[in-house]
């Protein structure tokens, strides 16, 4: 099996689990159709590609569509490589749900694209302070300084300012499975996730599950999840 | 909202929530946990709001004890939550009733609904839930 799955943001809400009431991101997850393989012969290297989504054929490039031919699945709107567990193999167009991959307790990394937020100014970019809104001020949400003087005689490169926020993509490590409801293909995530409804996350195994602290909370998250 | 996400709070929903309104007075029977032991406490008292949906659904209770007020708000979920009892229907023109805060004594009292109208309001609210079904 491979070491994640593709899915799509639904929303939020919350649930109660041992008396307490957890804030979860719904995703729907998978099914996703191996696609190609990549091996340590040929590739210098071992994973598997993993399509999900749809798209019509029409719109999709020749070339892409001769590789869902070759492994006779239907055209699909992401393929994405992930790693696979150990010593398993996989056949082109096997379909993978997300039961297989993850098991509640589990702690996944998830990666999506932020909403974008154009043209944005400090304190929202980069939480600057501001300045008062009152007592005479007519200087609210500007910048401020941005430099000294004479030395350095120019401004710091990488200094905070304005710009294009959001739109990038961003990975939230750690977060706890709470629940996998295999019948709808949906996966409860506590906390929250980046990017809007609808748009496509991928979901990976965590890599803060090697570390000290992860492995802690990868036990705290099995003892709270895992008998539910 | 999602469809799905209506889905996956019906799994989480208790099923034995009766149905109540504002200008109800409800019992909670509430666990509540005092170092080891386990005891059940009734709170009672006048539903004064009702907000949210699904799982997020929270309501106020209201009551007045040793001439002060008293508000709690539960979510409908919520585990500690034993049971609801619906002890009086009453009769509302408002979805908050924030006014009964600035009221006392008779002028607080809200109208009681007669049997029939509680028969016209099962009624009502069994076909609204039909034409949900539906549409």
């Amino acid at each position: 099996m491979p070491k994640g799955i593709i899915g799509k943001k639904i929303g939020m809400t919350r649930v109660f689990i041992n008396g307490k009431a957890i804030p979860v991101t719904v995703i729907q997850a998978g099914p996703c159709f191996v696609t190609y393989l990549r091996t340590k012969d040929k590739d210098g290297y071992e994973a598997v590609a993993l399509a999900y989504g749809e798209r019509k054929e029409k719109n999709t490039p020749k070339p892409l569509l001769a590789i869902f031919k070759k492994a006779n699945i239907k055209p699909a709107r992401v393929i994405k490589e992930f790693p696979l567990k150990e010593g398993e193999t996989l056949q082109l167009g096997q379909e993978i749900r997300v039961e297989q991959v993850f098991e509640k307790g589990d702690l996944v990394d998830i990666t999506g694209k932020s909403k974008g937020r154009g043209f944005t100014s400090v304190m929202k970019r980069w939480d600057f302070a501001g300045f008062p809104k009152s007592h005479g001020h007519r200087y609210h949400r500007a910048v401020g300084s941005i430099g000294c003087r004479t030395e350095p005689g120019r401004v710091w490169k990488t200094k905070r300012m304005a710009g294009h926020y959001g739109n990038e993509t961003i990975t939230v490590l750690g977060l706890e499975v709470v629940d996998i409801i295999p019948e709808k293909n949906v996966i409860l995530v506590k906390g929250s996730v980046p990017g809007a409804p609808n748009s496509i996350v991928f979901l990976k195994s965590s890599v803060i599950a090697e570390r000290r602290k992860g492995k802690l909370k990868l036990q705290k998250s099995k003892a709270a999840y895992a008998q539910t | 909202m999602h469809h799905l996400i209506r889905e996956i709070e019906q799994k989480y929903l208790p099923q034995d929530i009766p149905e109540f309104r504002v200008g109800d007075t409800v019992r909670v029977h509430l666990k509540v946990k005092e170092g080891e032991k386990e005891r059940t406490q009734i709170f009672e008292g006048l539903v004064i709001r009702i907000r949210g949906s699904g799982l997020g659904k929270t309501f106020t209770v209201r009551k007045v004890s040793y001439g002060v007020g008293m508000e709690r708000i539960f979510p409908i979920a919520c585990p500690s939550i034993q049971k609801i009892e619906v002890v009086k229907r009453g009769i509302v023109r408002r979805a908050k009733l924030y006014y009964v805060r600035n009221l006392k004594g008779k002028a607080a009292k809200i109208r009681e609904l007669k049997e029939w109208e509680i028969k016209k309001r099962a009624q009502e609210s069994e076909a609204a839930k039909e034409s949900n079904g539906q549409s």
